[in-house]
């Protein structure tokens, strides 16, 4: 059957791609996930010297292959200062191989969602390994234990912490729990940022435990933004998503809480929207959309905060007062949508005692 | 003997020099406008000179000349008169997967980079060393570097854990010489480690031309036979020591839009207020709150490098009074005729219609200019141009006013006409007399000022402030506060996640009048 419409699949990232995966990612960040610059500038450096990644499917995988998670982890404000040293991701993917056996050859990002969505791109590059394309969320999400392998009940079977010193810990906890707090301490010893790997899969336990094609996507996502006439409509027609209101920030109550910025955003509709107000509760990530006392989308279904204009992803730390904005909304993979998805990273999940209903605005 | 109660400002911008008198009670003495020159000198002494003429005998009342200046801005984006820099960077292993000037344009990095080493030292966020410091190894880097003007030195959390860049600094001369120049991140800005090196390595680089305005400066005051001290406008709307700023440069940046805003909030009289300047092709919209501009929370490029300077938050809006005014379309801007509206613009006699044109219709924004009889598109289209672009500027007042609608909003510069006397969400519109140079008088007004950040177990946050607050006002009387008068005007505390205790950052900026003796301010830096 002909698909001429179809656009053509992506089978590697060069460094041509690098703008438009980073402001892909910083939208799939709902509303999180970190500031994407640096991550930028150094997967821009790595495509540069060492070529283009080749990016593969779930069905590419082989049985030689083994995939791995990489990201980073700590305090941001850490993390802005003390930064990686360049032995960091070889020693953890030595470390790595050793504890499992066998080689490594594909990395896969945690979260696509934000500046872990980039960084796996170089590190590849530096590496010489392939790309999964696909993640662990399909979005950002504030807690480790939000991942689609723990929905599809995938254990982690080891995960290998590295730090800037060229300390090395691999670390092999009964659950995930102890796995957050194993490596929230050593992170802390580490001077509170370290990179890590967790979750070596094989070409069969991948299979079902991952959200696929985000890769490409958030490439394909980016590229309508930089390159569309018309940014707020082309970014929601990529992800099969709708505009749920457009106008401009009239309320914003935002404090810090154990770490994690909640709070909740008020945007009064202009133009075909004038006379409608939208609330969006946000906790690192935007949660829930309400709109005359009903809920209009809640997690795990995605929202994100766009400049009216630009289109670009706006995240919870950069609202402001008065500024234009679009809110765009697309549902979540079908992983998310399962009892167990839900039961992660549903609105109870959350805190919010609310029944969750799908968001309609189509399926990627 | 005559009061010493004068200040002279001076705003050396790329095109234009201004100068200003003012007394102590804030009255405009004398002011004028003069061309730039090239060597800089000429512009400043064209203007001092114009207004001390105007001053006549009462000269001898001027205690001080307080200078703001695009050039070192200038000096960056057009990559002129930049001095070479070796480059240290203290933390390795730490860091290394970032190497020094990442991002930079290459054709800066070829003008200023003298050589760059990642040497190991420097100290994790609680003061815990990455690794003992490598002096051998810096010792055989400068002696490998090309030639270099100077060298800039920056610590993985020397904001924090200060010692070791003062150590490197002292090594640093012992090696290469006493009169080495060393530039230390700590003096430059807070954590965020790739812009801190960058601000540094741009700041080291700077000196030079620097110095020559500073020099221009000091001839002009002598030449003059002015017994003034002199100073330099920072970017967060402060004062620094003539020596001061001839060390940190990089403080000057954005020092421009500083003055401009609060020398328009202080000829309006008010402390907290909106301020418009409204040029030929852009509005340039910012926020004075207690007297000081609001800075920007986002980190801001200058010639293509990334750094986390302090700038006011300005937001820039595509209408001026040259912004074309598209009968067909109705388009308005962001196109302009600019300086060229004098022969351009319909009121001039030409043939593009302009948001001038269109102001003139309800208004006579030029004496003895009257528009020609138009057709009823011209005059349709620049009426709705007219209000698109009052609409514009109220939505971008209302995106600053941060939902407050009792702040009163400053009009200056030379399309003020195109600011209604009444916005939605302003509280009054005020257009206050010799707007033409309020960054000439933003810069006589200027305090003194001075920031320390530190980062704290949450436990002793009260400490911490206190500690950062006191070398806050020791860099603020540094910099020519009167010890009397400086007090804490701001404090930012931002929480840090992921650390065995509850960790704070803490940021604290004092600032005060400057010192009423009209005695040198001490050149120690």
């Amino acid at each position: 059957m002909a698909q001429s419409a179809a656009p053509a699949r992506v089978t590697e990232v060069t460094v041509e791609d690098i703008p438009a995966l980073a402001a892909g990612t910083a939208i799939f960040g709902t509303g999180g996930g970190g500031a994407v610059h640096t991550a930028q500038v150094v997967a821009e450096l790595a495509l540069r010297e060492h070529g283009p990644v080749p990016l593969v499917t779930v069905d590419d995988l082989g049985p030689d292959d083994l995939v791995i998670l990489m990201s980073g982890i700590g305090a941001p404000t850490v993390g802005i200062e003390m930064l990686s040293a360049d032995h960091q991701v070889t020693t953890l993917i030595r470390e790595a191989e050793i504890a499992a056996g066998r080689k490594i050859t594909t990395l896969m990002a945690a979260e696509i969602g934000g500046s872990n969505g980039v960084g796996p791109v170089g590190w590849a590059a530096e590496l010489g390994v392939k790309l999964l394309d696909a993640d662990g969320m399909g979005r950002a999400f504030p807690d480790a234990a939000m991942v689609s392998m723990n929905v599809a009940g995938v254990p982690c079977d080891f995960s290998v912490l590295s730090d800037v010193v060229g300390n090395v810990s691999v670390i092999k906890t009964v659950d995930l729990h102890w796995l957050e707090r194993h490596a929230r301490a050593l992170t802390v010893a580490s001077g509170s940022i370290c990179l890590g790997v967790h979750y070596p899969m094989t070409s069969e336990t991948v299979r079902g435990a991952v959200v696929e094609g985000t890769v490409s996507a958030a490439i394909r996502v980016g590229h309508a933004l930089l390159s569309s006439p018309e940014p707020v409509t082309a970014v929601a027609a990529e992800l099969g998503g709708r505009i749920l209101l457009t106008g401009k920030i009239t309320d914003l109550d935002r404090r810090t809480e154990g770490g994690f910025s909640r709070g909740s955003v008020t945007i009064a509709g202009t133009g075909e929207d004038r006379g409608r107000l939208q609330r969006l509760e946000l906790q690192n990530e935007n949660l829930i959309v309400l709109e005359d006392g009903e809920v209009l989308v809640s997690v795990p279904d995605n929202v994100t905060i766009i400049d009216a204009e630009t289109g670009h992803a706006i995240t919870t730390e950069m609202l402001r007062f008065g500024q234009r904005v679009s809110v765009l909304a697309w549902a979540a993979d079908p992983i998310w949508r399962s009892p167990r998805g839900l039961e992660l990273a549903g609105p109870a999940a959350f805190g919010y005692e609310l029944p969750y209903t799908p968001f309609d605005g189509g399926t990627r | 003997m005559s009061p010493r109660d004068l200040s002279v400002g001076v705003d050396v911008g790329g095109t234009n020099t201004d100068a200003v008198v003012i007394d102590a009670a804030g009255n405009v003495l004398a002011s004028t406008k003069q061309a730039t020159t090239v060597d800089v000198t000429g512009g400043i002494r064209a203007g001092i000179c114009a207004v001390l003429a105007e001053l006549g005998e009462d000269r001898s009342r001027v205690s001080r000349v307080m200078l703001g200046t695009t050039h070192a801005t200038n000096a960056i984006v057009q990559r002129r008169q930049l001095d070479r820099v070796a480059t240290i960077r203290l933390g390795a292993p730490a860091a290394t997967a970032y190497p020094p000037l990442l991002g930079w344009p290459q054709d800066l990095i070829g003008q200023v980079l003298a050589g760059s080493a990642m040497i190991r030292g420097g100290h994790m966020v609680d003061g815990t060393p990455i690794a003992p410091l490598d002096r051998d190894g810096i010792r055989s880097f400068l002696d490998g570097a090309g030639s270099f003007d100077a060298v800039a030195v920056t610590g993985i959390f020397s904001p924090s854990t200060p010692e070791q860049e003062l150590e490197v600094a002292d090594l640093v001369r012992a090696h290469v010489g006493p009169d080495t120049r060393v530039f230390l991140s700590q003096d430059i800005g807070p954590t965020g480690l790739l812009e801190r090196e960058n601000a540094t390595v741009l700041n080291a680089a700077l000196y030079g031309v620097a110095r020559s305005v500073t020099e221009a400066l000091v001839t002009v005051v002598a030449e003059e036979g002015l017994d003034a001290a002199t100073f330099f406008a920072q970017n967060d709307g402060t004062l620094m020591s003539l020596e001061f700023a001839a060390q940190y440069p990089v403080l000057t940046i954005g020092s421009g839009p500083a003055n401009s805003i609060r020398g328009a909030a202080f000829l309006s009289g008010t402390e907290n207020a909106i301020v418009v300047d409204v040029g030929g092709t852009t509005s340039d919209l910012g926020v004075v709150v207690n007297g000081f501009p609001r800075e920007s929370t986002l980190p801001r490029e200058i010639g293509g490098v990334r750094t986390n300077f302090r700038m006011p938050d300005v937001l820039s809006l595509g209408i001026g009074g040259g912004t074309v005014v598209d009968v067909a379309t109705g388009a308005v801007g962001p196109g302009s005729v600019g300086y060229r509206i004098a022969q351009e613009g319909l009121l001039f006699g030409g043939s593009t219609p302009t948001l001038t044109d269109a102001a003139a219709l309800q208004g006579n924004p030029v004496a003895g200019r009257s528009l020609p009889r138009l057709d009823r598109g011209t005059e349709d289209a620049l009426r709705a141009g007219l209000a698109v672009a009052h609409e514009r500027l109220a939505d971008a007042v209302e995106r600053l006013s941060l939902g407050r609608a009792d702040i009163p909003l400053v009009v200056v510069g030379g399309g003020a006409f195109l600011v209604p006397d009444s916005l939605p969400g302003v509280g009054t519109v005020v257009r206050p007399d010799h707007a033409g140079v309020a960054n000439a008088v933003g810069a006589a007004i200027s305090l003194a000022g001075g920031r320390a950040d530190t980062i704290s177990p949450l436990a002793d946050r009260e400490a911490a402030i206190a500690e950062a607050s006191e070398a806050a006002t020791a860099k603020a009387i540094q910099a020519g506060a009167d010890p009397l008068e400086v007090s804490v005007v701001e404090v930012l505390e931002t929480p840090v996640t992921y650390s065995d205790r509850p960790t704070v950052r803490v940021s604290v900026k004092a600032a005060g009048p400057l010192a009423r003796l009209a005695d040198r301010i001490p050149s120690r830096v």
